[in-house]
């Protein structure tokens, strides 16, 4: 007998993640897709907006500002602005302080704008399910954070009191106050992102491509001079460097690499063929041992 | 679409140190799936708190949360990814002690292949039996068997055979039809990707390549009949109306004809609709909005089957479930059930039996309690669509929901239907609850009153009634003790045991209240979900849960029965509020004081703020 057709692995992909956006959607009360201006995030988009074709999206977007991003992720964000419903969130205490990663260090910075942030942004609207691109494959203590991951009505993540998540059946009960984070590309790699990226045409902010770009030599990774409120420490010394980014963030912690990688294609071999991790780059997974585990407890992406 | 590679799910099971994490990481290290910043880390890590002594220690790249590198084990399942030139992998890594059997049935469900770890120093031990019953069960028909640390055996091929041998005829009893057996040792790195000198008596494939080489277990699900479970209608415009879901089995084209479940309706497809423009043909895996060539009714939780080869429909099946909350499973609860898109409420009515794991051996079990596993009878309030869990995982494997804490309690695999659920039809009755109402000038209610043993239930309620008949009420009072010495004489008071004495109270009221009765029970009934059930049975309104809260201490000094005297002597077990819980009601309709009120007042406060309820 000829053998049964089957999905290529990427088409297996799509088809679980749009199975589990639809779920949140039919399941929760007050979803919402966090958007971040990643390439991740771009997959999500494009994702949902297939899983409820021909209709649209049932949710809205929310991105958890900080003021610091790139001035091309913002760019981005105003696009996707036009197109959907999205709310932009900035923590109040944090602009009233007026929290930097260069006075307060990024721990704090990440604390106040981007973990406490979206506590109060979740709280704030009442969203009971929060959808976000987060992959296992990026980093240890995610590889056995749950698709639908639990959050007390604290937002605290409880590693040891998972739900136990069998075939593709998803138990979206929550009590008050309760909420999930979704998580549809738990299955994906970096490089199956990518890959997709190209067959689907997907457009990604221009950073993740290479280009002379000023940057400072910190912390053993090329930071961006993205606008005028970067702050030059003593010893270091501007410079254009043909340079791009594997993972965006506030732009003076995203660390770039050297890269001659100009096209999607050229991605896809430089990751086939790298031998550095994508979070590399982050300066803030750096702070403390387990540092990521110890922000999911907190209620940080 | 590119990246045409194929996709295999494994599951990786193995006892505690039996090198498990150290195989997986000795694999994705072999295959330079670790970037340099992670092998820097590792080769940091493996000097501070590996278990090597300074060398490269493979397990610290797998055990992830920093309670396990602190315990040395793991504790959660993980999942992983790695890729050849001709696969992509997903492992889900189950750890092999604590909690086993509920993470051994997470990590198998979605597995083509069990890749099972032997200790060669130990050969095979009760948890590779256990862990290869539980693969089996969950479906799993496929094994690769790796022997792991034959570099401290000295790659001994005598030793290497009788442990193949011994676990062959574990897999016969198991229905395990497909097996492969290959000696390895993470440490060396033996025959995992590359072949081993050491084993020159050996001279099958690595375990790559037995990897890359393993059959999907599914991998004829697209020559099944159709299933679809329908996950939303999109209804975007007037002109417009899908059926959004994924195909668990088979494949559709327009034109197919195809049945709605569980009402039967017939349509055939009309269209395949995806953001990608209309599809000629649709296969089992595909996300896809089917639209239909006419209206017929078809929403959440529905299933879309092929026309000639529909799935079953029950209320009522026979399924092996498996346990994974701390709070046992009872007869007679309540939990909510989810399978596919569909939910219903669920009753295990019967425990047939229970497994004990190590023999395999069936047990009479009252109760299932974490990790145990039973065939039990289930019984729903609905009929819902569904497949033998061993014709398709998808359509005939379920969860159970715990409906106070939303946890998800155990899983269920299905077996068959134990009736046809559409020939038993409801007794239309002529004369009706309504009419019986009627009749007496009243409405029907049930007061449910709860409380320790010894705090004033029970004379209470004999006022309340008593009041009540004086107003020309007809009532009917079922009181614990009373009731104990006949309907439920055969129930002791475990947990188990006092589930099912109040399910049978909570029957009992309902047909009173039917009735037209004023119902009053005066029951401790210690636990809120069976209080709940009473409350679901009853119609809405009609339910008064009454608390009369007496604290233990008070209860305790009064004593009036000389229970609680005799239960601290230890010579009454499973005693409420010594050695059993009660879970005191959140929000009860009527709370009363009991120590602060006179059975007198508390009487007359009841009677007043049901008066309106049960007047017509």
């Amino acid at each position: 007998m000829a053998s049964s057709p089957r999905l290529t692995h990427l088409q297996s992909l799509e088809a679980e993640s749009i199975h589990i956006l639809r779920e949140t959607a039919a399941e929760l009360q007050r979803p919402v897709l966090l958007y971040s201006m990643g390439k991740d995030s771009a997959v999500l988009l494009h994702l949902a907006k297939k899983a409820f074709f021909p209709g649209k999206l049932p949710f809205p977007l929310l991105h958890v500002d900080t003021t610091w991003k790139f001035r091309d992720m913002y760019a981005m964000r105003d696009r996707a602005a036009a197109e959907h419903e999205l709310i932009v969130y900035r923590n109040p205490d944090a602009a009233a302080r007026n929290i930097n990663p260069f006075e307060h260090g990024s721990e704090l910075h990440t604390q106040l704008w981007k973990t406490e942030g979206l506590r109060r942004a979740l709280a704030e609207y009442g969203f009971d399910a929060a959808i976000g691109g987060a992959r296992r494959d990026e980093e240890k203590s995610r590889a056995k954070e749950r698709i639908f991951s639990l959050r007390s009505a604290h937002q605290r993540w409880d590693p040891k009191n998972q739900r136990p998540e069998l075939w593709s059946l998803y138990n979206t009960r929550v009590r008050p106050g309760e909420s999930f984070r979704v998580f549809p590309l738990s299955n994906w790699t970096e490089l199956d992102v990518w890959q997709y990226i190209e067959a689907e045409r997907i457009p990604v902010a221009p950073l993740y491509f290479s280009a002379e770009r000023r940057v400072v030599r910190r912390s053993g990774a090329w930071i961006m001079m993205d606008d005028e409120r970067m702050q030059i420490e003593a010893g270091e010394q501007p410079e254009m460097r043909r340079v791009r980014f594997r993972t965006l963030g506030c732009y003076p912690l995203s660390g770039a690499v050297e890269s001659e990688a100009e096209s999607v294609g050229d991605i896809i071999r430089e990751i086939a063929e790298s031998r550095a991790s994508e979070r590399q780059g982050r300066l803030i997974d750096q702070d403390t041992p387990s540092s990521m585990e110890k922000k999911k407890q907190d209620g940080y992406f | 679409m590119p990246g045409a590679k194929s996709l295999l799910r494994l599951v990786a099971c193995g006892s505690v140190d039996d090198g498990k994490s150290t195989l997986i990481g000795r694999l994705l290290y072999d295959l330079g799936a670790i970037p340099d910043d992670q092998l820097e880390a590792l080769a940091r890590d493996s000097r501070s708190i590996g278990t090597r002594g300074g060398e490269l220690d493979f397990a610290l790249l797998v055990d992830g949360l920093m309670a396990e590198r602190e315990q040395g084990v793991t504790i959660d399942v993980a999942y992983r990814y790695f890729a050849t030139e001709k696969r992509t992998f997903v492992v889900a890594d189950a750890p092999g002690h604590t909690q086993y059997t509920r993470n051994m049935a997470t990590a198998a469900s979605n597995a083509d292949v069990a890749l099972l770890l032997i200790d060669a120093r130990k050969g095979v031990l009760t948890q590779t039996r256990r862990h290869a019953f539980i693969a089996s069960l969950m479906g799993v028909k496929q094994a690769v068997l790796a022997i792991t640390k034959m570099d401290l055996i000295g790659y001994d091929k005598t030793r290497y055979h009788r442990i193949v041998s011994d676990f062959v005829a574990l897999a016969e009893t198991l229905e395990i039809p497909r097996l492969a057996a290959i000696p390895v040792s993470g440490v060396g790195g033996d025959n995992i990707v590359a072949r081993s000198a050491s084993t020159p008596w050996y001279d099958g494939p690595t375990l790559i390549e037995l990897l890359e080489t393993a059959e999907p277990s599914e991998a004829d699900r697209a020559d099944r009949p159709l299933r679809m479970a329908v996950q939303s209608v999109a209804r975007p415009n007037l002109d417009f109306r899908g059926f959004s879901g994924r195909l668990s089995a088979g494949r559709v084209k327009p034109g197919d004809a195809v049945r709605v479940l569980p009402s039967g309706r017939t349509a055939n497809v009309a269209r395949i609709v995806t953001a990608d423009g209309d599809l000629p043909e649709a296969i089992a895996g595909q996300s896809v909005t089917l639209t239909l060539d006419h209206e017929i009714d078809c929403s959440r939780g529905d299933v879309i089957a092929a026309a000639d080869a529909p799935c079953e429909i029950a209320d009522q099946f026979q399924a092996t479930v498996i346990w994974m909350s701390d709070t046992p499973l009872f007869p007679g609860r309540r939990y909510g059930l989810k399978i596919g898109a569909a939910q219903a409420n669920a009753t295990i009515t019967e425990i047939r039996y229970g497994f004990d794991i190590d023999s395999f051996q069936h047990t009479p079990e009252k109760q299932l309690d974490a990790n145990g596993i039973g065939v039990c009878n289930v019984s729903l309030d609905r009929d819902i669509p569904f497949d033998p869990f061993e014709r398709n995982r998808e359509t005939g494997g379920f969860i159970l929901i715990d409906l106070d804490t939303g946890e998800t309690a155990g899983t269920g695999l299905i077996h068959f239907a134990l009736r046809r659920a559409h020939n038993v039809h409801w007794q239309a009755l002529e004369v009706d609850r309504e009419a019986h109402a009627a009749i007496k000038g009243q409405r029907p209610a049930i007061l449910w009153f709860t409380g320790l043993s010894g705090a004033g239930k029970s004379t209470i309620a004999n006022l309340v009634e008593k009041r009540l008949h004086s107003l020309g009420r007809h009532t009917v009072l079922l009181d614990g003790d009373n009731i104990r010495h006949g309907l439920n004489r055969d129930l002791g008071f475990t947990p188990a045991d006092r589930v099912e004495n109040i399910r049978r109270i909570a029957e009992v009221a309902k047909l009173m209240a039917d009735a037209g009765l004023i119902v009053l029970v005066s029951f401790i009934s210690p636990f809120r979900q069976e209080r709940e059930l009473a409350r679901g049975l009853a119609k809405q309104g009609e339910f008064f849960e009454i608390h009369v809260d007496t604290p233990l201490e008070v209860a305790e000094q009064r004593d009036v029965k000389g229970l609680y005297k005799k239960a601290r002597a230890g010579q009454l077990k499973n005693f409420t509020g010594i050695d059993s819980p009660y879970e005191p009601p959140a929000r009860p309709e009527i709370h009363i004081d009991a120590v602060n009120t006179s059975p007198a007042d508390a009487a007359e406060a009841i009677v007043k703020a049901i008066g309106a309820a049960i007047s017509r």
